[in-house]
């Protein structure tokens, strides 16, 4: 008798499916937080496969902060066109009028208004009532903690230490008007998981994971790629650096890493390797000890 | 399919643990991440960064785990967190839980997914009633192995005698718990001593490392592959040619060709295919989100279940539950909550509160109420039937939560038990026995098109023999049992007739709430009508009975034997 056993990677998979339709099933308006990263190319091919072989029912929402790279944009409409999926793009236009950026604002400050604020709005103007995201509890402590129905108040905040108990696979969808879930279907993956995943499956990403000459500043030990008019202090040479991202987020707080690893199987050898966790090089984290909690209890995703 | 090299396919093991602060859980998960390189530099850093040892080694593994800013201010853990680590053989979930007496329900939540639950022993202390309460949980919960950590033998100079006392002791109390496997590590989380290799401390002990049983224990325990168990969660619906019913599979086996019945109207029909992205399945197993094509046009929704004709689960408004209280307003009997069960929302409520558990003796104290992260027997009743099984034969179908409407809050967690009225012991009180004979419920249900239910009428004589007529004319198996003779085993002939298929109505002369309790008591398909809720007018009511049934599932509306008056 052949064995009936999923592996670890099938096991996942057949869980972030079941609650991808669960709430399909149970919300009236869902929407899909769609980041163009690895884990949001992850969570869509989970949709594609929850729903086949109708096309995913809901719309993927993209957070442009304005401040993100070119090759993410590009790829984002080729990808998105590719598998027919609708897709709605939020700035925070007035804020970005008004001359929010990284470089006068500090990294906080225009997080809060280009992506938490731009988010919330979103959520709000869309009338959503359930956002799944491709957040990871093995990314950082206090998501290790989040629910994987993550109720926000009226407001997007979390409270963590009110969160709803979530026994089985039995997950609470009841909410008032105003009130959100947030969902993270890949709530279980680790960074090695998403990646062979990427691999088994063959899921296309954007290209500036993988290695190659870009050009660089280095400040305060981080890679700090050249792109949206990135300002420079004084003595700051930009120089081509073999590297890679190994997260995506802005260009101003996403520091590349040091790598040769030009394909999947070169990423996921790597990856065995590393040293030092996949956030390091996000800046936003490190601002404050426990920094992500704020973010978190004030609506970031 | 890519070509490239793809690492080897890994099982996956969800483990919990409990403890308190000084068990040294954290500690222990902090060695296990540690040791299979688990923890990042930068992560490390960020630990000695804060300034905090609780420990006495060079850096306090703890903190790895605790993971908000209130815990490291208390140097307590206050919720469930989640852990991931892998080994070449296996990856690993771990989830962490506080063990103060006041977060059993976050004990009862990491516990709800765990194939295995580590339980620490300090080895100071020996077996406390935390320790117990643990294996309790764990074992309410249904884990199928609990490996006891017991931990710090560093402190009692790894002597045998301390371990040979913790595990007698600790047999001696599980033998009252329902865990199939249970295994003794001494340890020590802070140097590492039989966590991943085997101590040169420990020569009197034979068994393998933590790490190697984590790695190697059998997983497959408390897993069903015989009774096919599919709710249906979503319907796909690309075009008017395709329907696919998505959902995860809870248990058995499906492949095309199979036989299903659809519950709750009871229609049989094959499975056309089993459609995925990846290509169509040949076979589906637990627990695999899949997405079936039927052979015959079935109206089907969302809360339906597919079941294997042949091994039926209960159909019934009624179970009997142990049911962990995780919200601060109490459970009350008569309170209507909200009750998921696998893809069903009902409204439900306690009829009875039998008894709580105290969870340090586990004695059954008589109760009123169920106060947070208190456990009691409790019998519910829904508003609409439920497709379930035993917990402890099928976590999946055997689990449910209740929502309070006011709050929307996850009030409770129940694990359904074998309800007193299944088995016979009421009925053999009466001089009844009835065996189970060759003809099984499905059979009785496929020939009569709907359930056997007992409908309790009160001084309705005349209608009582009205709705009987009505329903012979639908095409339904209906008797009267009327109380004129005054008898007392009403109820157990309506047992008797449901037993054989049958509809009963029984038709009582006067009020009589003992013997209709008594009835509800082991009647699986009870359904009583208050005579206040009636029209005076025979036919009016006789509609209203009938329309109640249908919306209870147990008498199918699109059956096709109308008596023509139409409802």
């Amino acid at each position: 008798m052949q064995q009936r056993t999923l592996s670890h990677l099938q096991a996942l998979e057949a869980e972030s499916i079941h609650i991808i339709r669960e709430v399909m099933a149970e919300f009236a308006k869902p929407v899909m937080l769609y980041s163009i990263g690895k884990d949001s190319s992850v969570m869509v091919r989970l949709a594609q496969k929850a729903f086949y072989p109708s096309r995913i029912p809901f719309p993927l929402l993209h957070i442009d902060t304005t401040y993100k790279f070119k090759e993410m944009i590009t790829f984002r409409d080729e990808f998105v066109k590719s598998i027919g999926a609708d897709l709605i793009v939020h700035t925070n236009t007035e804020a970005i009028e008004a001359g929010a950026n990284p470089f006068d604002l500090g990294t906080q400050r225009c997080c809060g208004l280009l992506k938490t604020k731009a988010l919330l709005d979103a959520l709000a103007a869309g009338g959503y009532d359930a956002a799944f995201g491709g957040a990871r509890r093995d990314e950082e402590k206090s998501r290790a903690k989040e629910r994987i129905y993550s109720f926000r108040d009226k407001f997007g905040q979390w409270d963590p230490k009110n969160q709803r108990p979530e026994l089985w696979n039995v997950y609470n969808c009841k909410i008032e008007k105003g009130e959100t879930i947030r969902v993270f279907p890949l709530s279980n993956w680790t960074e090695t998981d998403v990646w062979n995943y990427i691999q088994l499956e063959n899921i296309p990403i954007v290209p500036l994971y993988y290695a190659k000459e870009r050009e660089m500043v280095v400040r305060h030990g981080q890679l700090i790629p050249l792109e949206h008019g990135m300002r420079l202090t004084e003595g700051e040479q930009p120089r081509m650096v073999m590297s890679r991202m190994r997260s995506l987020g802005c260009t101003y707080c996403t520091g590349a890493i040091r790598s040769e690893a030009a394909n999947l199987t070169q990423i996921v050898t790597e990856l065995n390797e590393f040293k030092r966790s996949e956030r390091e090089n996000r800046i936003i984290d490190h601002d404050t000890e426990g920094s992500m909690e704020m973010k978190k209890r004030e609506g970031y995703f | 399919m890519s070509n490239q090299v793809i690492e080897e396919p890994k099982e996956l093991l969800r483990f919990s643990t409990a403890g308190s602060v000084d068990d040294g859980k954290s500690t222990l998960i902090g060695r296990l991440l540690l040791e299979t390189n688990s923890v990042y530099e930068d992560q490390l850093a960020s630990v000695a960064k804060s300034g905090i040892n609780r420990s006495t080694g060079p850096i306090d593994l703890s903190l790895l785990t605790d993971g908000l800013r209130a815990e490291r201010e208390q140097g307590i853990t206050i919720d469930v967190a989640y852990r991931y680590f892998q080994t070449p053989r296996r990856k690993f979930i771990i989830a962490d839980t506080p063990g103060h007496e006041q977060y059993t329900r976050n004990m009862a939540t990491g516990a709800s997914t765990a194939d295995l639950a580590i339980v620490l022993i300090d080895a100071r202390k020996g077996v406390l009633p935390q320790s117990k309460r643990h294996a309790f949980i764990a074992s309410l919960l249904g884990i199928p192995h609990v490996a006891v950590a017991i931990n710090k033998m560093d402190l009692v100079d790894f002597r045998e005698s301390v371990y040979n006392r913790i595990v007698t002791d600790f047999r001696a109390f599980a033998e009252g718990l329902q865990i199939p496997f249970i295994e003794f590590f001494p340890v020590s989380a802070l140097d590492g001593d039989n966590i991943v290799t085997k101590s040169d401390k420990t020569p009197w002990y034979s068994g393998p490392p933590m790490l190697e049983y984590l790695e190697t224990v059998p997983l497959d325990a408390g897993r069903n592959y015989k009774d096919l168990r599919f709710a249906v969660q979503y319907v796909v619906r690309p075009n008017l040619d395709f329907r696919g019913f998505a959902g995860q599979l809870a248990s058995g086996i499906l492949k095309p060709g199979d036989s299903v019945m659809a519950l709750p109207s009871g229609r049989t029909t094959k499975v056309k295919s089993l459609p995925s992205f990846d290509g169509p399945l040949n076979e589906a197993f637990p627990p695999m989100s899949i997405t079936v094509e039927l052979e015959d046009e079935v109206d089907i929704s969302r809360g339906d279940m597919l079941v294997d004709p042949r091994r039926m689960p209960h159909v019934s408004r009624r179970l009997e539950a142990h049911v962990v209280w995780m919200q601060e307003a109490p459970l009350k009997t008569g309170t209507p909550y909200l009750l998921k069960h696998t893809t069903q929302t009902v409204t439900a409520s306690v009829s009875e509160l039998r008894h709580k558990v105290d969870i340090n003796t586990m004695a059954h104290v008589p109760a009123e109420e169920l106060g947070l992260n208190e456990i009691g027997l409790v019998q519910i009743e829904a508003k609409r039937p439920l497709f379930y099984d035993i917990y402890r034969e099928n976590r999946a179908t055997g689990c449910f939560i209740l929502i309070d409407p006011e709050t929307n809050a996850t009030a409770g967690a129940g694990m359904i038990t074998e309800a007193a009225w299944a088995g016979r012991d009421r009925r053999r009180s009466a001089g009844l026995q009835l065996e189970e004979g060759v003809l099984t419920p499905a059979e009785r249900y496929k020939r009569n098109g709907h359930y056997p239910v007992t409908i309790w009428l009160t001084a309705r004589k005349d209608l009582a023999y009205l709705l009987e007529r009505r329903l012979f004319d639908r095409g339904c198996q209906v008797h009267v049992l009327a109380d004129d003779h005054e008898t007392n085993l009403l109820p157990e002939f309506a047992s008797v007739l449901n037993h054989a298929g049958v509809i009963a109505i029984c038709s009582i002369a006067s009020d009589d709430d003992s013997e209709r309790d008594r009835a509800a008591s082991f009647i699986e398909r009870f359904v009583a009508i208050d005579p206040a809720d009636l029209p005076t007018d025979d036919n009016s009511a006789a509609n209203k009975i009938l329309s109640r049934l249908e919306q209870t599932g147990f008498l199918p509306s699109e059956i096709s034997f109308n008596s023509g008056e139409g409802i």
